[in-house]
């Protein structure tokens, strides 16, 4: 708790750094990977939320990003309603969402691999749901126009959604700080930890699942509407694909789950990886294999993320502060 | 205060609880006993919310409880602690303190000024910082406590806070649940180590084959012949009267 004022500090030197990043960076490609990066960072941290702080792993965070980029998408080609009041719509759809999944599958006890399980096939009924109804263009999609402007969260060049994916990440960050501080934060690593005993002291775990997988879709919702924003087509293979809810639990299980900076560490050490992977081996297929293989080796050896290297050392710090505590009271006693 | 009426449980073919009458009342240290596989934790299990009963009722304040959930019994002011220690095991002490204090407050100063005032009734506060998995048993067993107390609890429900203590560490627990008594908190425990029972307890009730089958004060109990072949197995009251 004390790092409080050092994390402020810090989060604002690095929002500062980030958000002058442009100025200095001219290749339009590094600004693109810059802002993917955010992005997913940013929908891991909204399944860090669920999966890192409250310990329930679901394997299909993807629905609330399909549900929100469909919200905000529909409420723009067949009403007119401009994507910056349609963004909270699909911020809003998302938390609903997350409301009727969370209590159907919490209220009936499901946990661990069978929750991860039911948000999995939740993802593929909303995939094949949307394929066969009509208001979402079924297997057609949606073609969204392109009209740069505030109002339609459109810019005309590759900074404008370098500033709004980096909106975006700083408010994840700040969510995750809040419940670094908060109680319902503390509530939620206590049910991670231990349900039993977390609903003894009084702690609504149901609720407090519920809670957190709104929250998680509420922010799912809103990176949809991000995504149709800039790519201006949505299909249901893009909306609720598995490769997203795999990414978004990735970044977040590399970098650090249950640390406020896992997710972002996690997006940014994956991209480039990648990247260096596809820039060097020209053999089709190959750069995946070598992706997979770092992969495996950062999930067997830091089973805490890379988060993990940072905390290890902080313990070990806080173990010998305690030695010399200790070592003090005896003195006194003697 | 506590109030269970003809409560039974039943798994399948077994009646792990028959029928059970009995009260805690304010400020008192009631202990339950019995030998192993009598039914304690399964009744504790029920009057804290984490069993339903098959039949009878739990009243607490008053209040009947064995509808409600084991969140809202504890937030009515009863409190559990568990047998096999259930620590939030990637906490630090304090964090896990901290999560009993948040059941009343939102503020995290607040929450852990209280977790430490309880460590320092229990006599964790050179702990505080140590992760709760590197804890000894008896640690473990001061956390168990040290989190429910920080609930701010009426009633206390202690499942063997003893078992695997040795002696001084037993003496230095019955000391804090004896303090802890003292400001006023009623106390309902299950206990194997005898000799804690009678230091410490008003009243007791001995279980056995999940029925009541004593209740007084300790001395009484002890001397029970019933509660004797409970213990030491068909006979032996006999046997123990013929040797006197």
């Amino acid at each position: 708790m004390p790092a409080l004022g050092k994390n402020i500090v810090f989060l604002l030197g690095g929002a500062v750094l980030l958000m002058l990043a442009p100025a200095f960076i001219s290749s339009k490609f590094y600004i693109d990977v810059l802002t993917l990066i955010f992005f997913t960072a940013y929908l891991g941290q909204s399944w860090n939320i669920l999966g890192g702080y409250a310990g329930q792993f679901s394997f299909g965070g993807v629905m609330f990003f399909g549900t929100g980029a469909y919200a905000s998408s529909i409420l723009l080609t067949t009403f007119g309603i401009p994507p910056i009041i349609g963004i909270f719509f699909a911020i809003i759809a998302g938390a609903i969402l997350g409301l009727i999944v969370g209590y159907m599958s919490f209220r009936s006890g499901l946990k661990g691999s069978y929750f991860a399980l039911i948000t999995l096939a939740f993802a593929e009924l909303l995939r094949v749901l949307a394929n066969s109804v009509e208001f979402t263009g079924g297997g057609v999609g949606l073609f969204l126009t392109y009209a740069p402007g505030l109002s339609n969260l459109q810019f005309n060049t590759p900074t404008g959604f370098y500033y709004f994916s980096l909106l975006l990440l700083f408010i994840s960050i700040v969510i995750a700080l809040w419940l670094e501080r908060s109680r319902f934060g503390a509530q939620l690593v206590a049910i991670r930890e231990n349900e039993d005993a977390a609903e003894a002291l009084g702690i609504n775990t149901l609720r407090c699942k519920i809670y957190a997988i709104m929250i998680m879709g509420a922010m799912g919702g809103a990176a949809g509407t991000f995504y149709a924003q800039k790519y201006l087509y949505l299909d249901p293979p893009i909306a609720y694909s598995i490769h997203l809810s795999v990414e978004m639990l990735l970044v977040t299980i590399v970098g650090g789950m249950g640390t406020v900076f896992g997710p972002l560490i996690g997006a940014f050490v994956l991209h480039i990886v990648n990247e260096i992977a596809r820039h060097f081996i020209d053999t089709p297929g190959l750069s995946l294999i070598v992706y997979g293989f770092i992969l495996i080796v950062i999930i067997s050896y830091l089973p805490n993320g890379l988060m993990g290297l940072f905390k290890k050392r902080m313990k070990q710090t806080d173990a010998t502060s305690l030695d010399k505590l200790k070592s003090d009271e005896g003195g006194r006693d003697a | 205060m506590l109030n269970v009426a003809g409560v039974t449980k039943r798994f399948g073919g077994l009646t792990a609880v028959s029928s059970v009458d009995l009260n805690v009342e304010q400020g008192e240290i009631v202990s339950l006993i019995g030998p192993n596989g009598a039914g304690k934790t399964t009744l504790f299990a029920m009057v804290a919310g984490f069993l339903r009963c098959d039949e009878g009722s739990v009243n607490f304040d008053n209040t009947a409880i064995n509808v409600m959930k084991p969140h809202q019994i504890s937030k009515l002011g009863m409190v559990r602690t568990f047998q096999i220690t259930q620590p939030f095991a990637g906490l630090t002490t304090l964090e896990n303190i901290m999560v009993g204090a948040y059941s009343n407050t939102n503020d995290s100063k607040l929450a852990q000024e209280k977790a430490e005032n309880v460590a320092e009734t229990v006599g964790m506060t050179s702990l505080l910082s140590l992760g709760a998995d590197s804890l000894t048993v008896a640690g473990r067993k001061r956390l168990e406590l040290a989190r429910a107390l920080a609930t701010s609890p009426k009633l206390l429900l202690l499942d063997e806070v003893m078992a695997g203590l040795n002696p001084t560490e037993i003496d230095e627990i019955v000391a804090v649940i004896k303090g802890i008594r003292d400001t006023g908190v009623t106390i309902f425990l299950i206990e194997h180590v005898m000799k804690a029972v009678m230091n410490l307890s008003d009243r007791t009730y001995v279980l056995n084959d999940g029925k009541l089958i004593a209740s007084g004060t300790p001395s009484t109990v002890a001397e029970d012949p019933q509660v004797i072949e409970a213990y030491l197995g068909h006979g032996a009251a006999e046997a123990m009267v013929a040797k006197s």
